[in-house]
């Protein structure tokens, strides 16, 4: 029977001079899979992802791909492609050279690969570029193109360098559906570096949270948010309020005017003033002077309110509330 | 219209160097021509000035009785050229030895630049770089005199190759292109150091994720990205090697270069115009080097 995981750490770890980078790491990525890799910068992340993909060798543990032990092997003879994260097209060959690339040094017919070629550049709707060059393209396009020079080659792991980091919000937001869509269609694994957390819960099948070196976590994007695992994983993953020994995310909150009366089905509740109103669209966002100490933040949406409304509420007395089951402790 | 506020502000008098500066905003051509003024006077009179008055010279003859030189035009200094046997010769000769030097400047400068812009750790670059350049500090005779030492009969080449039963080159061709070789090295190694720190790694990562071997990576990869760089050295090492006449006098043992025609001719000759027509030549050759280099596209990326 074929291996079911596409990619193993065990004890992974690298250190630059005195400085450890990764300080073991032990990690198993499913086949079929889109697995991210979240932290913020140092966290390691990324020197995981240069370690799979054997641009360098760990000074510890074992790295597998598919069963097989890699860690000695170089970045040529590893059934993995990476989409890098200033994209790194060849500025000296034209768009369909450059996703040549991988075929024609694996000395696969010309006919063949143009095909192949032309073919993986359909696939990330990039037609009739084939003679321009990199330079010529947008950061979009640029990025479309490093994809097809990956996917083209049909790796058994995609790794993804921080991709859409260059892309401007509303182009980010469309690849991130369409990374998704090309990721189901050619059901290979892809994993995925960020350190945008939107980003990971709403690509990813699974998330592992770096911090320092370490996996804080892993699991599905809801287990991460609602069952942070550790401190940092919770302030890392979202925002969260601390009150009293409990954790409870922004939009768990309810808020009401103090005088409006009962706090509905919410078996947990706390007083405060409102401080500062911050009305973002779609939501608004309360900051609020608790009674018994501290700050916590509340989220509502603005379903029959308007900035005008909203504004209005600085200064009143309000009245927390939430249920039990979307409290959290951490270590 | 009376509510409009005073021209100049108040707490800042309009000094004489404030307002040259606010001339100078006003009028770009005026402040152009300041710019430009030194360099173009320079290039004008002092450089492009002496090539044309050579390119006059060559025109000319000398008196053989007096010595003095006869300012009517004439051919017969590029006929004397284009004929003699011994010209043509040398300057072939001439040609051979700046080639050999700037491929054996290639083949040493690149590895040399890869290891410092890839390989060594970044903290140690400026050090190599000084190291690099440090020969060029010293005085240009004083480094062929060395070597003219290093390759005599009894020098230093000779003594250690000696228990290998291999002797060295001594005088001779073989001698010049090795030492105008030491000479122009660093003007090899800078322009390719520069480009190759240029070339992002992560191409190279990207060749190597991509199935490359390293032979591969260089050849399809660094060489045409680092192309315009070695275009670029290419002409220093050529154009330098192609006028120097001391080294071949010193350790070139009887050989002669373009640059000996014309220093013989400026002195024991006394010819100054046919001096001038032989320097014609190497101007003329560089000229067709830089057009070939032109061609393949180097110039532009520089």
């Amino acid at each position: 029977m074929a291996d079911q995981t596409a990619v193993r750490l065990s004890g992974v770890r690298k250190s630059f001079g005195a400085v450890d980078a990764v300080a073991g790491v032990d990690l198993e990525i499913r086949d079929g899979e889109f697995f991210s890799m979240l932290g913020p910068s140092g966290s390691g992340k990324t020197t995981v992802l240069r370690m799979i993909a054997g641009f360098e060798r760990p000074t510890g543990g074992r790295v597998e791909l598919a069963g097989r032990d890699v860690t000695a092997l170089a970045p040529f003879d590893r059934d993995v492609n990476t989409v890098f994260q200033d994209y790194a097209l060849f500025p000296h060959l034209t768009i369909l050279q450059n996703v040549e690339y991988g075929l024609r040094v694996r000395k696969v017919a010309k006919a063949r690969r143009r095909e192949r070629a032309r073919e993986a550049l359909r696939s990330v709707r990039l037609e009739g570029f084939d003679d321009r060059r990199p330079a010529q393209l947008s950061g979009g396009q640029r990025q479309r193109v490093a994809l097809a020079r990956a996917l083209v080659n049909e790796p058994r792991v995609l790794l993804l360098d921080e991709p859409l980091g260059a892309l401007d919000l509303k182009l980010r937001e469309e690849m991130q559906v369409e990374l998704k869509e090309i990721q189901r269609r050619a059901g290979i694994t892809f994993l995925f570096v960020t350190h945008d957390q939107e980003e990971a819960l709403t690509m990813s099948d699974r998330v592992a949270v770096f911090n320092r070196g370490r996996v804080e976590q892993v699991g599905t994007p809801a287990e991460v948010y609602e069952r942070p695992a550790t401190a940092f994983v919770a302030a890392f993953v979202g925002t969260s309020n601390r009150i009293g020994d409990v954790h409870v995310r922004p939009e768990k909150i309810r808020l009401d005017l103090l005088d409006a009366g009962g706090a509905g089905e919410a078996d947990r509740s706390a007083t405060g003033t409102v401080a500062e109103v911050v009305y973002a669209g779609p939501h608004t966002r309360f900051v609020v002077d608790l009674d018994g100490g501290g700050r916590a933040v509340a989220l509502q949406q603005n379903l029959q309110t308007s900035s005008m409304d909203v504004m209005r509420l600085r200064d009143e007395r309000v009245r927390l509330s939430w249920r039990a089951e979307h409290e959290f402790l951490t270590p | 219209m009376s509510g409009l506020a005073p021209t100049t502000l108040p707490g800042r008098p309009a000094s004489l160097r404030r307002r040259a500066a606010a001339l100078l905003h006003r009028r770009p051509l005026v402040r152009l021509g300041l710019l430009l003024s030194a360099p173009m006077l320079w290039l004008v009179v002092a450089y492009l000035g002496a090539l044309f008055a050579m390119l006059l010279t060559a025109f000319w003859s000398t008196d053989t009785f007096t010595g003095e030189v006869d300012r009517t035009f004439t051919w017969q200094n590029f006929q004397d050229l284009w004929t003699g046997e011994v010209y043509r010769t040398i300057a072939l000769r001439s040609v051979a030895v700046a080639a050999g030097v700037t491929v054996l400047c290639l083949a040493i400068a690149f590895p040399m630049a890869f290891y410092m812009a890839k390989v060594a750790r970044p903290r140690w670059r400026p050090y190599l770089l000084i190291a690099v350049l440090t020969p060029l500090w010293a005085a240009y005779l004083v480094k062929v005199y060395a070597w003219r030492v290093i390759l005599a009969d009894d020098g230093l080449l000779n003594w250690a190759l000696g228990p290998l039963g291999a002797r060295g080159p001594g005088y001779g061709l073989t001698a010049t292109v090795l030492v105008l070789t030491y000479l122009w090295l660093p003007y090899m190694i800078l322009p390719i150091y520069t480009g190759l720190e240029r070339l992002p790694d992560s191409l190279l990562d990207a060749s190597g994720d991509l199935g490359a071997g390293t032979l591969r990576t260089l050849r399809r990869v660094v060489a045409p990205m680092v192309f315009p760089s070695i275009a670029a050295g290419s002409l220093f090492t050529f154009s330098l090697s192609l006028g120097d006449y001391i080294t071949v006098k010193i350790v070139g043992g009887r050989g002669q270069l373009i640059g000996n025609v014309v220093y013989d001719n400026i002195g024991a000759a006394n010819d100054l115009p046919f001096a001038a027509a032989v320097a014609t030549v190497p101007v003329v050759v560089m000229l067709v080097y830089i057009a070939a280099v032109r061609r393949t596209g180097a110039l532009e990326e520089l």
